[in-house]
């Protein structure tokens, strides 16, 4: 498997100041995927703007489960804000210039 | 220039410890920090200024300057030296944040206050505050358009920070709508990947078309002639005009759909939506005798 677009999860924490124990509670509330190579845990790249965004939670002292209510919470809010924008796409047809 | 009272944007008083200033900063930045708040632009400018607040207040050195000069800060010695060292930073300082050629574009740059760095000097940004991400940071841009640019796939060569970055927008592509260009965003630091640039398209509502989705939708004046014996008319397409026949007969408020005669569907190709076309039929005025002569016969007939 190619490890290019893998980050180490040790040299992640370091970076970050995170204990290793949060990311692995994370991953238990399934809101990260970490992959093992060689008995190494890495963190896809992909998950990297997720992580670093539950990261700055964290540092305002909000914990995992709290995390996880956010994140859910956070899906639906840009969810809603697509359709926003359609309805407000949608109102132009009823508008008078 | 203003003063900026730092306490009172944490809301705290000037006893507050270490610990309190701490605390009054987790407590706004959980409401503030746009990480919580998406595309709230409004809530990323107070997060700015408590992030400058927390700068300042958290810092022993800076808080004690801060206390020294308070609102008197522009006697202070500091001010003085800042004054005379501004040009050379002025010069250093330009070029963080913001697009070239994009309307209103920003960039994620932190920059704090004129306040701050008359006072401390330099970005600021760099030391402390908040942490920057081992990706990349995510930019976000706007650019405008009008409904004629999105009708076909076009290439664009876009400035951001400096750099030129060519994109493809994609035809039929909605008002609000985002394209997410991969690796365009801040570098990332220790070899970790760049972030993203997010660009937002404005389109403007349409002069001549309503628009909803791939459809078009517009109303169009029908003498009344046409509109009973029937007749050819000249329809306004996004593409051009074109020609339609007119039922005899026709009731005033009839919908007609010219199919495939709307916007490109996004992302599908060859594939387009109908244009809607509403009749507004125009009852003549100012009838000469003779005209009006010529109903009254209609309308016993």
């Amino acid at each position: 498997m190619k490890t290019e677009h893998l980050v180490a999860v040790s040299e992640f924490c370091v970076y970050h100041n995170v204990d290793n124990t949060f990311i692995h509670s994370l991953q238990q509330a399934g809101l990260v995927s970490i992959t093992m190579v060689k008995e190494d845990n890495f963190i896809p790249e992909t998950e990297l703007k997720k992580l670093e965004k539950m990261i700055s939670l964290h540092q305002l002292d909000i914990n995992v489960a709290g995390i996880e209510a956010i994140t859910h919470l956070l899906e639906r809010v840009e969810q809603m804000q697509q359709r926003l924008i359609g309805m407000h796409n949608k109102l132009r047809l009823y508008e008078e210039e | 220039m203003a003063f900026i009272d730092y306490y009172k944007i944490l809301g705290i008083d000037k006893t507050a410890t270490d610990k309190d200033i701490k605390n009054a900063y987790r407590k706004q930045a959980r409401k503030y920090h746009p990480d919580l708040n998406p595309n709230n632009a409004e809530a990323n400018k107070k997060f700015q200024e408590i992030n400058e607040a927390n700068e300042v207040l958290s810092d022993a050195e800076k808080r004690k300057k801060y206390d020294k000069y308070g609102e008197n800060w522009q006697h202070g010695e500091a001010y003085e030296q800042q004054t005379r060292q501004q040009q050379s930073r002025r010069s250093s300082n330009s070029g963080s944040g913001g697009f070239e050629g994009f309307g209103g574009g920003f960039g994620g740059g932190e920059d704090f206050s004129d306040f701050f760095q008359s006072m401390f000097g330099g970005a600021g940004s760099a030391g402390g505050g908040r942490r920057t991400g081992y990706r990349g940071q995510d930019l976000n841009a706007e650019y405008q358009l009008n409904l004629q640019d999105t009708l076909q796939t076009h290439k664009q060569t876009l400035t951001v920070n400096g750099k030129n970055i060519r994109i493809t927008i994609p035809a039929g592509i909605e008002n609000g709508q985002t394209i997410k260009i991969a690796g365009h965003g801040g570098a990332g630091v220790n070899g970790g990947p760049a972030g993203d640039l997010f660009i937002k398209f404005n389109i403007p509502a349409d002069a001549r078309f309503k628009r909803d989705g791939a459809n078009l939708y517009n109303t169009i004046k029908l003498d009344l002639y046409t509109a009973v014996l029937g007749g050819d008319l000249m329809v306004e397409t996004p593409t051009g005009k074109v020609k339609v026949k007119v039922k005899p007969e026709t009731q005033n408020g009839t919908k007609v759909k010219l199919k495939g005669k709307g916007m490109p569907v996004y992302k599908k190709e060859n594939e387009y939506g109908d244009l809607f076309i509403t009749y507004d039929i125009q009852i003549p005025v100012n009838l000469t005798d003779k005209q009006k002569q010529l109903f009254e016969e209609l309308s016993k007939s």
